[in-house]
Parts: structure tokens; C-alpha cells; sequence
């Protein structure tokens, strides 16, 4: 086990590093820097803010110095708001934006699940289409257009909620439900889409010639089967939706994680947009790892698998 | 197949036909597709004209879906968008259904430290800032649709991948692939007849989905100038368009989103019945 935990840790620093490099260059390729903007920058000046940031070296040098500081933890320095550091701001934003993640993430995992089983329990009847539809509708509005519409609706037109920012629970509603359209209405439709199958499965007709009720079937023996798919959505997802989405955050005027990635790379603040990069992917491999291991856990088959193989056999 | 299962095709299509929902779907789809490619012929204006002195009008005689701040008709703006955005939608569905099932089913049935490695690669792709890469490519190439559709199709297909990997990883331990390898069957044999025909439900949900999610992360990529050039225009972009004068002008979000979900839910109903009617183990 110890073995196995050290090994994919080496994978996950040798890819942090892979992504590191990539971005690293791929930011340098895009024409433009974090300096130019409305106001005309004398060149001297321009030069001494080139200097300072260390811009003026060579690209492999600057390179070897970002590494060398992400080894000692050190982010950085924003280059387009002077002083504050690269941790500072996702210290700050990121707390929000999980807090605001993991409440959709509540309602979505759940109520997904929950519309995808009876669809598929009560396939091609009424409650079935039903659904579908609901979660189309989930998957059609894209998440930018339902937030300005329960916005509209709720606040400008109702008053039952705040119409922005993020100060009580009651802020946080739409914006929760707004995040969790998508999500939900995806996870519906996995788990319809395995559920169906595995409900014909002979293991499912034993139990029920045994006279269990269905719904319990549904949810001992389907359910464990049929989410392996859901699991392997959600690791990327949950992932993207704790880091923040930038339409909701920009819609209700939340100060979370997810517009500073659009903002530092429209302003080539590039300190920033590494810091970012290296925080999403480490969460990002963190959950896939997650991922790995709550597979084996619900199918024995596949931990079998892997511990034949183990055996060199 | 269909010389081995005599009316395997039929059978599905039995199964498919006798689903009215389904049929509906597929006709409304049938309409709209056709919209797109002659509806602009029947309208007397043309996506890109502007008539100032009568911007924002109700629909009406005049204009069928009335016209946006500039004047234009939206009647022949939605059909002109239908062709934009279905394209995009369908293309990067297809691609992305293609480099996925063929990456995650490769790195599924290699197992070990190939499977490993591959999905390594797909979680570093994942994390590489993805609007870094549209825009250098945007830089390199210009925009147009094209651009939009390399840059989706770049990332796209990682999602499918992860989906079928998991799929096959799981389908590979029943007793009927280890018994079609015990008897000799090459790796090739046993993806093709064994483990993608059995993933086959997940695949064409999963399909289904990325259409929409296509067309919108075009929109969000023109939201912030990066997708489709004014004049023309995608359902994505209407729809973003309309959002700003929802509450004076509703027809302008009304329409561009009724057509998006109109769409949507023709696809997910045909996806739905598709997956059932092609699983002889599903009948009913």
C-alpha cells in the first residue's frame, strides 16, 4: 500500500510538472504582455517594470526560476495587481467558491441519481420521460442563461432572493442551483443509461424472484453497478465546479476562484495563471486518483484484476 | 453482423419505430435540420442586413420572429445559426466520440502501465489552461469556425475517453470476454464484437450530451470574442444576445432558446431510444 501510494505520487508530481512546462510556454507563445493596457507606459518605466519581474531574461531562465520557487511553495507575485501574491488571491477566492461548489455538488449528486434510478426503473413510462426532460432541459439551458433567468424571475421580479453577491444562505441559493443544472442533469442520464442495463442482469431477477420489493433491488443491487460510470464523471467535475464557474460568479457577483483564471490570461498576468494552473491540476489529479481507488472499492472485479496482475501472473 | 443475426437491424429499428416520443424526435429534428438548409429562402431578408428603423420589433407580418437591436430578421438569423451551431454541435460530438472510444478503449484493454500512462496524458491535457490553447490558436490560425472546432475537439474528447475506459474496465472481467479470449480471439476481435457493442449505452448517452455542451462552450468562447465573427451569429450567441434584453424584447432570448432546447430534447430522446432499441438483452 505504501508502495502504491508512493509511486502514484511520482506520477502526480512528474505530471504537475508536465503541465507546468506546457502552460509555462504556451502563455509565452500568446502575443502580448501583462503591462500594456489603457494608459501609454513610458519605456523606461516599462523596462524597470521588465526587470523587476524578471521578464527581461531569457525564457528558459525564467523557466528554472519558476520551478525553483514552486519546489519552495512560492506562487509568486501577480504582475497585473503589484504586490499581492499568487497564494494571497487563491487563498482568498477559493474558500468561496468551494463552499459555494460543494453545496451544488450536494444537490446534484443526489437528486441525479435519484431521477436517473427511477427512469430506469420505470423505463419508456411516463416517469421516464419525465425525467429526460427535466434533465434536458438541465443540459439545453446552458448554466449562464438559467442563472440570468432565475435571477430575473426570483429577484427582480419575485424578491424571494438577494439578486448578487454571496453574504448570507439565502445569496447562495441560485447560484447553487444554478451550478448543479448541468451536473445533475448529466448524472441523471449515466445512471439511467447503466441502470437500464444492469437492471436485466440475471443477479437482478434472482433477487426479485426472491419477491424483494424493486426498489430495493434498485438500490442494493443496481445502484452499486450502475454508478461506476457517474464516478468517473465526477472527478473532473467536481473538481471544475469547487474551483468555480466564471458565468456564475460573473452573474451574481461572487468574488470566487472562477473568474481570475479568464482575467489573468486577458491581462497576461502570468504568475497568476500558473499559480491557477498548478492548483486546479493538483485538485484535478487528486480527484482522478480518488477516482482509482473508488473504483476497485465498488467492483471487487476490477481489484482482482489488478491484484492478479500484481502476482505477475 | 447483420448476416450473422438475420434481422438484427430490422429488429432495432421495430423496437425504435414503436417508441412515439422517438419518432417525434426524429421528425422534429428532420424539420429542423431542413429549416437550416432552406430556411433561409423562404424569408425575404438576408442574416446580415440591417434595418435601424426597425430594430427590436415584435414578431409580426414583417418579421416572423421579430428582429434584434440592429434590425436584423431573427427568423432568417435563427436558420443561419441552426447551420452554425448544428455543425459544431454534431462535428465535435463525432470527433470526440471517435478519439475517445479508441483512446479509452485502447488504455482499458492494455491495462498496466500503458493504461496508466495514457490516462496520465489525458488528466495533464485536462489541466493545461484550455482558453491558453484556443487562444494561441486563434492566433496562429484566425478565428472562424474551424478554429472553434479544433480548439473544442483538443479537450473534448478526454470525457468519452474516461467514460468508455470505465466502461471497458468493467466489461472485460465478464465471463463471456473470458471466454471469447480462451478461445482464442485476438485483442482486436474482442473490442470489436465484445466490449464496444456492450458499452454502446453509455457511448451514445454520453454522445448525445456533448452536442449541446459543444454548442455552448462556443457561445462562452464568443462571449469573449474568440468564437463566431458578427454578423453571423450561432444559437449560442442569439441566446447570449438575447439574455442582455430579456426583460424589454423577451422574443430575442425567447426563440434562439426554444429552437436550443427544441433541439436538445430531440436529441436526448432519440439518444435514449436508440441506446434501448440497440441492446437486444433490453427487451421488455
Amino acid at each position: 500500500m505504501i508502495q502504491f501510494l508512493f509511486n502514484k505520487s511520482l506520477i502526480l508530481l512528474l505530471s504537475l510538472w508536465v503541465v507546468v512546462t506546457g502552460t509555462f510556454f504556451l502563455m509565452h507563445a500568446i502575443p502580448g504582455d501583462p503591462f500594456i493596457g489603457d494608459r501609454v507606459i513610458p519605456e523606461e518605466v516599462m523596462r524597470s517594470l521588465y526587470a523587476y519581474y524578471g521578464l527581461d531574461q531569457p525564457l528558459w531562465l525564467q523557466y528554472i526560476k519558476y520551478l525553483k520557487g514552486l519546489f519552495h511553495g512560492d506562487l509568486g507575485i501577480s504582475m497585473v495587481y503589484h504586490g499581492r501574491s499568487v497564494g494571497h488571491f487563491i487563498g482568498e477566492a477559493f474558500p468561496i467558491s468551494a463552499l459555494l461548489g460543494l453545496s451544488a455538488l450536494c444537490v446534484a449528486i443526489p437528486s441525479g441519481i435519484f431521477l436517473g434510478t427511477i427512469a430506469a426503473m420505470k423505463r419508456n413510462r411516463w416517469h421516464d420521460t419525465a425525467a429526460m426532460i427535466i434533465s434536458t432541459i438541465g443540459i439545453s439551458d446552458p448554466n449562464f442563461v438559467l442563472a440570468s433567468f432565475l435571477q430575473y424571475v426570483f429577484c427582480m421580479k419575485l424578491h424571494v432572493f438577494p439578486v448578487a453577491r454571496l453574504e448570507s444562505l439565502a445569496h447562495g441559493v441560485l447560484p447553487t442551483f444554478a451550478l448543479a443544472a448541468l451536473p445533475t442533469a448529466f448524472i441523471a442520464r449515466l445512471t439511467r443509461s447503466n441502470m437500464v442495463e444492469v437492471l436485466q442482469q440475471d443477479y437482478i431477477r434472482t433477487a426479485l424472484a426472491k419477491g424483494l420489493p424493486l426498489f430495493r433491488i434498485a438500490l442494493h443491487h443496481g445502484l452499486r453497478n450502475a454508478i461506476l460510470p457517474v464516478i468517473t464523471y465526477l472527478g473532473p467535475v467536481a473538481t471544475q465546479i469547487l474551483t468555480g464557474s466564471f458565468m456564475i460568479e460573473r452573474i451574481f457577483a461572487i468574488p470566487g476562484l472562477g473568474q481570475w483564471m479568464i482575467h489573468s490570461i486577458h491581462g497576461r498576468d502570468y504568475p497568476m495563471i500558473l499559480g491557477l494552473t498548478v492548483f486546479f491540476s493538483t485538485g484535478l489529479m487528486i480527484a482522478m486518483f480518488l477516482v482509482d481507488i473508488a473504483y476497485s472499492l465498488l467492483d471487487p472485479r476490477i481489484r482482482i484484476q489488478k491484484k492478479r496482475e500484481a502476482h505477475g501472473t | 453482423m447483420e448476416h450473422e443475426f438475420p434481422g438484427f437491424w430490422r429488429d432495432a429499428w421495430r423496437r425504435f419505430s414503436s417508441n412515439r416520443p422517438a419518432l417525434f424526435a426524429l421528425w422534429t429534428l428532420a424539420a429542423i435540420a431542413a429549416m437550416a438548409i432552406f430556411g433561409p429562402l423562404f424569408s425575404s431578408y438576408s442574416y446580415y442586413d440591417i434595418h435601424l428603423e426597425w430594430h427590436d420589433t415584435p414578431p409580426g407580418p414583417k418579421f416572423w420572429f421579430g428582429s434584434d437591436e440592429l434590425g436584423r430578421d431573427l427568423f432568417t438569423r435563427i436558420w443561419w445559426g441552426a447551420r452554425i451551431s448544428l455543425f459544431i454541435g454534431i462535428a465535435a460530438a463525432v470527433i470526440d466520440m471517435i478519439f475517445g472510444v479508441i483512446w479509452g478503449s485502447v488504455a482499458a484493454l492494455a491495462g498496466g502501465r500503458l493504461d496508466e500512462t495514457m490516462m496520465r496524458v489525458c488528466d495533464i491535457l485536462y489541466a493545461i489552461p484550455y482558453l491558453l490553447v484556443v487562444i494561441l490558436l486563434t492566433v496562429i490560425r484566425g478565428s472562424g469556425i474551424a478554429t472553434i472546432l479544433i480548439a473544442m475537439t483538443c479537450t473534448g474528447w478526454i470525457n468519452m475517453a474516461r467514460i468508455v475506459r470505465g466502461q471497458i474496465l468493467q466489461i472485460k472481467e465478464y465471463d463471456y470476454v473470458v471466454a471469447a479470449r480462451l478461445n482464442g480471439a485476438s485483442n482486436a476481435r474482442i473490442l470489436m464484437r465484445h466490449l464496444i457493442p456492450n458499452a454502446i449505452g453509455p457511448i451514445i448517452a454520453a454522445v448525445t450530451l456533448t452536442v449541446p455542451t459543444a454548442i455552448f462552450t462556443e457561445a462562452f468562447l464568443s462571449f469573449l470574442g474568440l468564437g463566431v465573427q458578427a454578423p453571423a451569429a450561432s444559437w449560442g450567441v442569439m441566446v447570449n444576445d438575447g439574455l442582455s434584453a430579456m426583460r424589454y424584447y423577451p422574443w430575442r432570448l425567447l426563440f434562439p432558446s426554444a429552437m436550443l432546447t427544441l433541439t436538445m430534447l430531440s436529441f436526448n430522446l432519440l439518444g435514449n431510444t436508440l441506446r434501448d432499441a440497440l441492446d437486444p438483452r433490453l427487451r421488455r
